[in-house]
Formats: C-alpha cells, sequence, structure tokens
C-alpha cells in the first residue's frame, strides 16, 4: 500500500463517518462538496472531513483508493458510500439517514 | 522564442482542460461501452462543461449504485474529474 493509501486508510477506519471533500464544512470550495455537506447536516449526522485541497497527495490517492475520479467521497464504519449524487439518492430515499442511524 | 500567445496555448494545453466536451461525445461513449444504455444529458449551465447524466441500462441489475456509476466513469475512459469536471449522474435499471 501507498503512503497516501495507508494514511487514508487510518482515516476512513478511524472515523465512523467522514467525508473528503473541497474546503471545510464551513466554506465548501465546490457545489459538489457543499451539496454533500448540506445533507449531512440536514441528517444531523456527526461527522470529520478531510479538505483534499490541503493535501495533494491525499486528493490523488483518494480516487485510486476506492476506484472513484470525483471528490466529494463519503465514507461510514469504513465503507465507501459514494459521491455527491449517490449521497443525495440514499438521503431522498431514507436510506442515507438509516446508515447514519439519525432517523430515529 | 515564446511569445504571449504561445506561451498562452500552453498553458491552456497543459492544465486547462482543451475545450468543453459536447453532450454529443458524452453519449456517444456512454454507449459504446454499454450498448443498450438510454441516455439523457442536460447541460446544467449551458458552458458545455456542468453536465447532468442519466443512464438506464438493463446491465446495471445486481450492481450497486458505486458499481453502477462506477462502469459509466469507466465508459468515460477517465475524463471525468479531469477534461470532465462537473457531471452529475444517476443511474437506473429499466
Amino acid at each position: 500500500m501507498s503512503d497516501a493509501a495507508s494514511r487514508i486508510d487510518e482515516i476512513v477506519k478511524n472515523n465512523d463517518v467522514v467525508l473528503f471533500m473541497k474546503g471545510t464544512a464551513l466554506f465548501p470550495q465546490c457545489g459538489f462538496s457543499s451539496r454533500a455537506i448540506a445533507i449531512l447536516d440536514r441528517l444531523d449526522a456527526k461527522y470529520e472531513t478531510v479538505d483534499v485541497l490541503q493535501d495533494q497527495e491525499i486528493r490523488q490517492g483518494i480516487k485510486a483508493y476506492s476506484d472513484w475520479p470525483t471528490i466529494p467521497q463519503l465514507y461510514v464504519k469504513g465503507e465507501f458510500v459514494g459521491g455527491s449524487d449517490i449521497m443525495m439518492e440514499m438521503f431522498e430515499s431514507g436510506e442515507l439517514g438509516q446508515l447514519l442511524g439519525t432517523d430515529a | 522564442m515564446l511569445d504571449a500567445r504561445s506561451l498562452r496555448v500552453r498553458i491552456y494545453d497543459g492544465i486547462w482542460p482543451l475545450m468543453p466536451m459536447p453532450a454529443s461525445e458524452i453519449e456517444r461513449l456512454i454507449k459504446a461501452a454499454i450498448p443498450d444504455a438510454e441516455v439523457t444529458i442536460r447541460d446544467l449551465a449551458g458552458d458545455g462543461d456542468h453536465y447532468a447524466a442519466r443512464v438506464v441500462s438493463g446491465s446495471f441489475e445486481g450492481l450497486s449504485r458505486i458499481r453502477q456509476h462506477q462502469k459509466v466513469y469507466s465508459a468515460l475512459g477517465g475524463r471525468v474529474g479531469g477534461e470532465l469536471h462537473a457531471l452529475q449522474l444517476e443511474t437506473a435499471v429499466p
């Protein structure tokens, strides 16, 4: 495993809900990342974020890590969930709330 | 000798997408890889750079959403996230 991959692996395994994004939760730097944050906030989820713009190694590495070409990327309990489109679909169907355990 | 114009061309060639990708090309690439795909594309901003695509194909049957999207990304041959920077994607089984 490359350095980037093992760093990402560690982040993903040590955080129940983590979003790799452009910018921060307060100041997302891209519409897709902003949408992902809006969804998580709407669900009252507790999450960590990683700003890939601050770390070129992670920015490139995260694409290979899940064979997924775009950012944001959401991971829940160590599993890749998807990007903002999949998050939106799962939000609308109620699956994401269920997965995050915030729908009760 | 590098004049301003050729320098600019070089910079654009190296860093920026060469030119927007037409919707017809996106559709062609998806259908080449997923022949039964029904592809609907909307140009969200009218700039040839922000698209929403809906792809319906029987070949998605039994695949997770992640795998369905990966199939479309792979049809687009590494352009998503690069040359094609904003593609909103929705997949479905007919």
